[in-house]
Formats: C-alpha cells, structure tokens, sequence
C-alpha cells in the first residue's frame, strides 16, 4: 500500500469540502486511481471532472503515472493567476 | 543595483473595482504556494535562459486583498531596456496562465465568485519568444519591433 496526500484547490476545494486529505492505495495505484477514489468520495468534484488539471509532486501529470509513497496529487481547476 | 544595468522595468498589477460590468468589492487569491515557489523558481531560470538581464524579482500576494491593493509584481534589470521589457512581459504572461493561482471575487452583498480560469499551461522546454505585437513602421521603413 502506498499513502499519498491528494490537495484540493479553489472550487475542487469547495466541491470535497476538505483542502487536503491522505489516500492509502495499492502499490501499483497511478494518479488515476487516485482521481477515481477522490470522484467517488466527493461526487460533486464531478461536475468540475473536466476542466481539472493534476500535478504530481507539484508537476503537471499525466493520469497513468505511478505513485510512490509519501506522493502529493493535486486537482487544480483553472487558473487565474496575476 | 548592477552598475552594468541601464534600465530596470516593475510592472506593478492592482486589484481592479470591477470586472465586466460587475462591480467588485475584493478579491482572495488562494495559492498552491509550494508548487508556486517552485514555478517561480523555474520561471527565472527561463528568463535568464532567454534574456540577458541582471536581477530578476516577481512577488505575488496571497489572501484577501482591497481595491487598489497591489496583487502582483515584476521587476527585470538589464543592460538595455528591450530585454528589460520583453523579459518582464514574458514574467507576467507566464504568472497569468502557468501558475497555480486563482482568485475569488467578493461582489455587492458579499456574494462570492470564482474568477473564470484557463487550464494551467505547462512551461514548455525550448520554445520560441513569445510574440509581441509590432508597432507602427515609421516611413523612412525603419521597422520598430517591441
């Protein structure tokens, strides 16, 4: 098992109710497992499902990375820096 | 300040009373600061890479801000002001659409509302200058080009 901190932002924050909260997954999880538990745990994140963009370890990512432990993924709607 | 700096350019951002024709009380900037540092990190590194400046500093704020308040800064020094310029314009383009910044707008009866973002843009290795409208080309055809 791999444990690995997912962090919401801005209205991905609003939609799970939490900034942030720890995910324990199988060793061979990759960001999109870890996408689909935090859908499943917060299914209003589904309605912003599409325009989220996720950073692993503070790069953006592509949904079949691995993850190892100790792993931040973050769900980052559209930004409006500036 | 570098003796070899013949210019410096600070563009300064300030938080706008309005947005469209909605008027806007304040603004709250949440940010991912570690992922944010990092980037900035990064974005001077592309700069210098680019340009030959001398001193580099971009500041952005976080949390609730008034109107009139400064949200963002960008400073470049170089040796001439056309890298100064177009260093510093590459700063804040890249800060408005590649960082993970957003703002939430404090409306009339304390409403709130998310300001409409575009996707993160990923900074890409290698890629051109970014481009910069030209200005007017004078009639001895000497073109000026920002």
């Amino acid at each position: 098992m791999v444990s690995v901190k997912i962090l919401y932002f801005a209205q991905a924050r609003e939609a799970a109710g939490t900034g942030s909260e720890y995910f324990s997954l199988d060793d061979q999880a990759s960001v999109k497992d870890a996408l689909s538990k935090a859908f499943t745990s917060h299914p209003k994140l589904k309605e912003i499902e599409r325009s989220i963009k996720v950073a692993l370890n503070e790069e953006i990512t592509e949904n079949d990375a691995r993850l190892h432990e100790g792993d931040r993924v973050a769900l980052l709607p559209p930004v409006v820096g500036g | 300040m570098d003796p070899e700096a013949g210019g410096i350019v600070l563009f300064v951002g300030t938080i706008r009373n309005r947005t469209g024709s909605v008027r806007v009380q304040g603004l709250e900037y949440e940010v991912y600061r570690t992922m944010a540092q990092q980037k900035l990190a990064d974005l001077e590194q592309e700069i210098r890479r680019r340009w030959p400046v001398k001193s580099v500093t971009m500041i952005h704020r976080e949390g609730k801000l008034k109107i009139g308040e400064v949200s963002v800064v960008v400073t470049v020094s170089a040796v001439h002001r056309r890298e100064a310029f177009e260093a510093a314009r590459f700063a804040i383009e890249r800060i408005k659409r590649s960082f993970p910044i957003w703002k939430r707008e404090r409306l009339e009866g304390g409403r709130y509302s998310w300001v409409k973002g575009t996707p993160i843009q990923q900074l890409r290795r290698g890629a051109t200058r970014i481009r910069v409208p030209r200005t007017v080309r004078s009639r001895r055809r000497i073109r000026v080009e920002a």
